[in-house]
């Protein structure tokens, strides 16, 4: 039997799509998350207003929430960075963690410096540390045109390994010489912690606002540098791309490398602005690389809607962790983000084709 | 030939933003005939074969299979009421072999393919209808005329009774179009009918019984063909007549004061065969220098060599005296090289990229298209919209993805580019494959301007009529050589058939 409805591509994508499809995907992942809800025997309306409740609806709520966007926002930009010249990077979690031991390492290394100064070196050598780590999947595949989505990924796993090294396997530098037992990492000194601002009712982490003003200029590469009309080209032909004269390879690396560095920046709010320690299992229990691919993926692979998006899905994992007791499973908001995912898959694929009923009988006589 | 009406379109129109692409056509093709469909650029000859096959749904209009209203939401559906189209660009999966690709996609053949009954029903189809190719091979190892085969085959497996076949010539070598045409005659005689485009109109009236002229998206005749001659054709097609005579000079060619020499170059094809051995050729200042040779002789690596887009293994070339670092594209565009390639809208141009960022394609780098690393968005814009007008590009405006510009616009953007950024040579290959007669006259009064200025040309070209009324001078390529070298009195089609089939007559040096 052949199904009743149809895709076609799409010749071209309106634009107004832009901003309807991420509001429907949401919209359609809270209606499937109602459904969830129902048969768990749950009120979803009640559990929703109580996800608003606790997400955004208050000043420590916010400020929660804001805490929980920071480092989304940081990983779905570096996922939207890559989209755009066509390469795809789900090594943003690796990336994010060498970005926080750098950080961490320079945080607690200047102790006695100026807070500006220590704010500075710990976004530069996250920055410089995740850059690197992505640019090592760059050059694989500008070199030996390795699959970026498999090195990637494999050194995310490292970088984990890493990560257990640095606190439970070794004596390292970051592990606090004073934890018995179970080893931690040594806590920044309160003058590398990074600044929190009040404005109006609202408490703004300074990572926050990093994320926005660097969402806004990797923006503005893509749309109006030439950069990013490079980047463009290859992403859409590399052969015209080589014929014009742009070099392919380098800017491969390059847009690697500057994604790369988004997610060590990220790492580096992590341990500047929240933990004040480099925390080996919050950080790989936290999978923010892989979260913000839903994120860059919700926002379109727009960079600068990437931070806004990662407020929405900031707000729902504050919430979860607000929430979470017998009445409310810790799995609930993991399964809504689940169904964002979903959703979000199933509107990228609606901008790309639309949904059309078949006539079914062959030959129908045309009614006109 | 039967009267019976095979298929009839009334009154289709198919509107896209910004452009109405047919606009009320009729047609109308009978059982057992060749019909040709003819029409400029952007006359929507390719929307109405999509129309008939199912890939778009036309806003107005109806159409008549055999005397019944039909209506196909899918290429798959006109397919199984026997509607098959061959596409100009090829849908073929080039690891699998010529069987595979045929029955790629049939839905109604069981999990397991039963591959010794496919083969033996497309020898049996390829041997009724001349269609030489074997079913065993795989498509990436078949020539592009092969290829083409496996296309058609791929619709007669499937039963169709009507063929749209979309420029399928302008692919072909004439030796592997005179082939095709003995295969569309063997097919009509047995009651299919073809439907034929191209922009040759020697092979309409060749292979054609009836042709419908299409202008503007409406449909300005149909007349047979038998009675009508290809002066009258072109004056529909276009409203006016149109004079392929040699074209006028105004400034004769100096071919003593070189532009471009290339010294002993070689270099080798993707595959890292050697594909260029020992190429030593001049072209001086306003000299049309034609190169021709049959596809794959080394044509297309010399144009990407001059471009910089392929390294060389020896020898160099200099323009204007001044030798240009091989394999890069950047010292060949400053060198003032411009380069029209073979494939324009894959590596000519970025097909979803706008008009307006295509014209600037290799002038992003310069003032005032971007200044200090930012583009300048102002300057794109209005350069794009002198080059629309000065090159007569049909686009709905600046910003459309030139992928859905008709295929003679598409070429328009490109050479708009290229010859608008004031190059000492030109390396143009095919310049004119695919373009209407109207179209062409442009592109061959724009080279010879060029030449007038002093250009340097280098003219690749299959189409030997085309080498024999622009250039100065013809070179003729085979299997990476050059292994003639004729002036235009001496150059005749056998002499140059000859040559490009690998026969030796005379001097070598270019
Ligand atoms: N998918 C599309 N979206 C928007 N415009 C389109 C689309 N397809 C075709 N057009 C426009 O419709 C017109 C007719 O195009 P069509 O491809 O049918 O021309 P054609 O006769 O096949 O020309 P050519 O000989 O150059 O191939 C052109 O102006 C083209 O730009
Ligand atoms: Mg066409």
């Amino acid at each position: 039997m052949k199904s009743p409805l149809r895709l076609e591509r799409r010749l071209t994508q309106p634009r107004a799509l832009g901003w309807q499809v991420p509001l429907v995907s949401i919209g359609g992942a809270l209606l499937l998350g109602a459904v969830v809800l129902l048969l768990t025997g749950k009120n979803p309306i009640d559990v929703y207003w109580r996800i608003i409740q606790s997400g955004f609806a208050s000043k420590t709520a916010l400020r929660g929430t804001l805490v929980a966007a920071t480092p989304l926002a940081f990983t779905g930009m570096c996922a939207a960075a890559t989209f755009r010249i066509g390469i795809i990077n789900i090594g943003g979690e690796g990336q994010f963690f060498v970005g926080a031991i750098g950080a961490a390492f320079v945080g607690i290394a200047m102790d006695g410096a100026p807070t500006s100064v220590i704010l500075l070196s710990m976004i530069l050598m996250g920055a410089l540390m995740g850059s690197a780590y992505a640019a090592l999947v760059g050059v694989l595949k500008a070199k030996f045109n390795t699959n970026e989505i498999i090195t990637s990924l494999m050194l995310n796993y490292i970088a984990g390994i890493l990560l257990d090294y640095l606190i439970f396997g070794s004596k390292s530098y970051l592990r606090d010489p004073r934890s018995m037992g179970f080893p931690t990492g040594k806590p920044l000194p309160k003058g590398s912690w990074w600044p929190t601002y009040n404005i109006g009712s609202a408490v703004i982490p300074f990572g926050f606002l990093l994320a926005i003003v660097i969402g806004a200029s990797i923006l503005f590469m893509y749309k109006r540098t030439r950069f990013g009309f490079e980047a463009s080209v290859i992403a859409d032909s590399p052969a015209a791309a080589r014929y014009s004269g742009m070099r392919t390879r380098a800017k491969i690396i390059s847009v690697m490398a500057i994604s790369g560095a988004l997610a060590g920046i990220g790492g580096a709010t992590d341990v500047g602005n929240f933990r004040h320690v480099m925390d080996a299992k919050g950080l790989q229990l936290a999978g923010y690389g892989y979260t913000g691919i839903v994120v860059a993926a919700l926002a379109r692979f727009n960079p600068f809607s990437a931070v806004f998006v990662a407020i929405i899905i900031g707000g729902l994992t504050n919430a979860g962790y607000a929430l979470q007791g017998p009445d409310f499973q810790s799995g609930l908001v993991g399964t809504l983000q689940g169904l964002i995912l979903f959703t979000a898959v199933a509107g990228e694929v609606l901008m790309r084709y639309r949904i059309r009923v078949r006539n079914n009988e062959k030959n129908v006589a045309v009614a006109s | 030939m039967s009267g019976n009406i095979a298929v009839k379109m009334s009154g289709i129109v198919k509107k896209f933003p910004g452009v109405v692409a047919n606009d009320g056509v009729e047609f109308e093709a009978k059982v057992g005939e060749v019909h040709a469909l003819l029409g400029e650029n952007g006359a929507g000859k390719s929307t109405l074969s999509n129309v008939l096959t199912g890939l778009y749904r036309p806003d107005e209009g109806s159409i008549e299979l055999h005397g019944e209203h039909v209506t196909f939401s899918s290429p798959r559906d006109a397919l199984n009421a026997g509607i098959g189209m061959v596409h100009q660009h090829f849908r073929l999966v080039p690891s699998f072999t010529v069987a595979e690709n045929i029955v790629l996609g049939e839905d109604d053949g069981g999990v397991f393919l039963n591959t010794a009954d496919v083969v033996a029903r497309v020898e049996e189809l390829s041997l009724r209808y001349g269609l030489a190719v074997d079913p065993r091979a795989r498509v990436w190892q078949l020539s592009v005329g092969e290829q083409q085969r496996v296309e058609i085959l791929k619709v007669l497996y499937r039963g169709a009774k009507v063929l749209i076949l979309d420029e399928p010539t302008a692919v072909l070598t004439p030796q592997e179009a005179d082939v095709l045409f003995t295969t569309l005659r063997a097919m009509v005689a047995e009651g299919r009918t073809i439907i034929f485009i191209s922009h040759k109109l020697d092979e309409v009236m060749a292979v054609s019984d009836r042709v419908t002229v299409l202008r503007g998206g409406k449909t300005v005749g149909t007349i047979d063909t038998a009675g009508s001659s290809t002066r009258e054709l072109a004056r529909l097609m276009v409203g006016r007549d149109v004079v392929f005579d040699r074209v006028q000079r105004k400034n004769p060619a100096k071919p003593e004061q070189h532009v471009l020499v290339t010294v002993g170059l070689c270099a080798n094809d993707d595959r890292d065969n050697k594909a260029l051995n020992d190429v030593s050729l001049s072209v001086g200042a306003g000299e049309i220098v034609g190169v021709a040779g049959v596809s794959g002789n080394g044509q297309r690596e010399l144009a990407e060599v001059l471009g910089g887009m392929r390294a060389t293994s020896a020898g160099s070339f200099h323009v204007g005296g001044v030798e240009v670092t091989a394999g890069r594209v950047r010292r060949s565009i400053a060198a003032g090289i411009a380069h029209v390639p073979e494939d324009r809208l894959h590596t000519g141009l970025a097909a979803s990229h706008s008009v307006e960022d295509n014209l600037v394609l290799k002038s992003y780098r310069n003032n005032p298209i971007s200044i200090r690393s930012i583009l300048n968005r102002k300057a794109i814009r209005s350069n794009a919209e002198t080059m629309v007008q000065r090159y007569d590009v049909k686009t709905p405006d600046t910003e459309t993805p030139v992928r859905l510009l008709s295929g003679g616009n598409v070429q328009k953007v490109l050479l708009a580019r290229e010859f608008s950024a004031g190059p000492k040579v030109l390396v143009a290959a095919s310049p004119t494959r695919g373009l209407d007669v109207g179209a062409i006259e442009t592109v061959r009064e724009r080279l010879v301007a060029a030449a007038d200025d002093g250009v340097g040309i280098l003219l690749i070209s299959e189409d030997l009529e085309e080498l024999m009324s622009l250039s100065d001078r013809i070179l003729v390529m085979y299997e990476g050589r050059i292994v003639g070298n004729l002036s235009t009195q001496e150059a005749t089609r056998e002499s140059l058939g000859l040559l490009m089939g690998g026969a030796t007559v005379g001097g070598h040096t270019a």
